[in-house]
């Protein structure tokens, strides 16, 4: 019985206009387009310069900003209240003043001041704009003292330097972050999302009747509709694999097999959960809606753009009931850290449990007669 | 087009003879303050052609779903095929075929998928699904279309498409909810000609119906007014009844009684 009903939703899929496309392209979009977009370093902090010094050493410390390449100088005033015109206009987001007799200062006093003011407007921008500028100011200031005593052979001056070693992604690159976690959101669209829409639809269009009055179990009609999109699912997944190796080379630094299996694991929670928005929405706008409710607040919860532990003490309460936030630790963990599955047994044990707890509620709730 | 056979058999129902194919004791639906179907009992024998008429509204949907075990009923009991609609609902499901008002086979599957989806679910043997439906096709005219998506036929067609889908795997009854709605005349009377030939292959049909003159078809009709049989009988004898020449007219006399509001 239920090889004709997979029949049937395989050929309902291959013959839609638009999903089988949907396939293919979610996973292009996600692994070459989205982390060009979602990432989080700033460059093009768009500086507005006051050098009322104009000496050697202003200029050497423009410069060196300049050089950083996180700023673009977007604007030179003459004196403070222009530069800050050109903040109120958009054109600069942090400025540097550099007072008259900066060197003056710094050569006889041992000891100048200079000004950073920041566009908080975006927060991030101004933040992280006036942070780099600190370190950069700081530099130059060691850079100079140093100079100075070294001139003078009588000192041999102590210098320390913080390198960091960023253990498990090198070169701190954002990609490498974000993409394994991204792959989870397709998963999460094409294995929650779809047959929990196929199924509402049929409600809608009445032929989900015509089924009810058959002998077709409920169980053998759920899976009719989730296994065509679990292979789709893993058809997209594997598509997010390749694209990853071939234009990040990008590789698990563990086992792609860990990775199948706990998704597989996920795939069951999470269209589990789309089975159970499916009993209870009468209309496709009503089940989109919820899918949308809970979709957000699962990413949001999910560590996938802001770690879980920055959060305020109840969303990190509220962040275990996600579902996503454990397949996303998995797939950073395999891929970054070479986690194997004994490593992974938290991650595998809460996602089997979303998948008990959605699916059980799902059965229970689906009804073929109704009250 | 009453046949004398059918008459005595139904008459034999009529006297306890024989154990009836479906048959309702009481039967009740409400939602909320509103009563649907209210405490009905009838007995269809089989090889019937049982039309249930009545108003939109007058409960003949909700009465036949609580039959199908689409809709569990608020009190009495029903029996279809010898099980019972409550406690047995999936026996029911095995034992009869369903063509609802709305048209509801895949759109988007070819006429030769359709059937052999249904025929498959139904449990008929795969070797012979692809022969029969050959047959089926051969009969109904329908060849050329085998492979046309059933979105692309006429609503004639989609119907006398459903119904035969409905008794392909040769089910005891067949409920039929207004299956010529919005279908035109000659097109109507090709599918009462579907519904004779089921009928002669000894499939019970249990079928609702606004149009009158379809009543003249059936074998006995139960007449619905506000969730409660008014009338149930031959056609014939009511038209005696009421000293009318046709359903029509008997419907107009009972329909007056109707305080409910169309849906």
């Amino acid at each position: 019985m239920l090889k004709y009903l997979l029949e049937k939703e395989f050929k309902q899929f291959f013959r839609n206009r638009f999903l089988p496309k949907v396939v293919i392209v979610i996973p292009l979009m996600v692994t070459l387009i989205f982390p060009l977009i979602a990432n989080f370093e700033i460059k093009n902090i768009n500086l507005s310069i006051v050098d009322s010094d104009k000496s050697p050493y202003s200029q050497q410390l423009v410069q060196k900003a300049q050089a950083s390449g996180y700023y673009r100088i977007t604007n030179i005033s003459e004196n403070y209240d222009n530069a800050l015109k050109s903040i109120e206009l958009d054109q600069a987001d942090v400025i540097l003043e550099i007072p008259i007799n900066f060197e003056k200062d710094l050569v006889n006093e041992k000891a100048a001041a200079v000004m950073i003011t920041a566009n908080a407007v975006s927060g991030v921008k101004g933040g992280l704009g006036s942070a780099y500028l600190s370190s950069i100011i700081s530099d130059f200031n060691t850079n100079v003292r140093v100079e100075w005593l070294q001139s003078d052979s009588r000192f041999v001056v102590p210098r320390f330097e913080i390198r960091p070693l960023y253990w498990y992604n090198p070169m701190l690159e954002y990609y490498v972050f974000m993409i394994p976690a991204l792959m989870i959101m397709i998963l999460a669209i094409i294995c929650g999302f779809l047959p929990a829409l196929n199924i509402v639809g049929e409600k809608e269009n009445g032929t989900i009747e015509q089924m009810n009055v058959t002998p077709v179990s409920k169980f053998k009609f759920i899976i009719s509709k989730l296994i065509p999109h679990w292979v789709v699912g893993f058809v997209s997944l594997t598509i997010c694999f390749v694209v990853a190796r071939l234009f990040y080379n990008l590789i698990p630094a563990g086992s792609i097999l860990t990775i199948y299996i706990l998704a597989s694991v996920f795939v069951l929670a999470f269209s589990g959960f789309g089975l159970v928005v499916s009993n209870y929405a009468k209309t496709l706008q009503q089940a989109m809606f919820m899918m949308f409710f809970f979709v957000l607040t699962f990413i949001f919860m999910s560590g996938l753009y802001t770690p879980v532990e920055n959060m305020p003490q109840w969303a990190q309460i509220i962040s275990h009931f996600s579902p996503l936030k454990y397949m996303i630790q998995v797939l950073r963990l395999v891929y970054l850290k070479g986690s194997g599955f004994t490593e992974l047994l938290t991650q595998f044990f809460a996602l089997s449990a979303f998948a008990i707890f959605f699916n059980g509620w799902a059965v229970i709730s689906y009804r073929k007669s109704s009250q | 087009m009453e046949k004398e056979t059918d008459i005595e058999n139904c008459k034999k129902v009529l006297l306890g003879e024989f154990e009836p194919v479906i048959s309702a004791k009481n039967l009740t639906k409400t939602f909320g303050h509103f009563t649907a179907v209210d405490s009905i009992s009838f007995d269809v024998a089989k090889g019937e052609i049982f039309g249930f008429l009545g108003a939109n509204g007058a409960g003949k949907t909700t009465a036949m779903r609580m039959l199908c075990g689409l809709l569990k009923p608020t009190s009495g009991k029903g029996k279809v095929a010898g099980y019972d609609i409550e406690k047995q609902s999936e026996q029911v499901k095995k034992n009869i075929g369903y063509m609802s008002q709305k048209f509801s086979l895949s759109e988007d599957l070819r006429v030769w998928e359709n059937i052999r989806l249904y025929a498959g679910i139904y449990g008929v043997h795969e070797r012979e699904i692809a022969p029969r439906t050959d047959e089926l096709l051969r009969q109904l005219g329908f060849e050329s279309e085998k492979n046309s998506l059933v979105k692309s036929l006429p609503l004639g067609w989609k119907q006398k498409l459903a119904f035969s889908v409905s008794i392909f795997h040769n089910p005891k009854i067949v409920f039929l909810d207004e299956p010529t709605g919005g279908v035109d005349p000659a097109a109507r009377r090709q599918f009462w000609e579907l519904i004779y030939q089921a009928a002669d292959r000894g499939i019970t049909v249990f079928v609702t119906t606004h149009y009158m003159d379809e009543a003249e078809y059936c074998n006995r009709v139960c007449i619905l007014v506000d969730g409660r049989i008014e009338a149930i009988d031959l056609p014939r004898n009511l038209k005696e009844q009421f000293n009318v020449k046709s359903m029509d007219e008997v419907f107009q006399q009972m329909a007056r009684k109707a305080t409910r509001k169309a849906d």
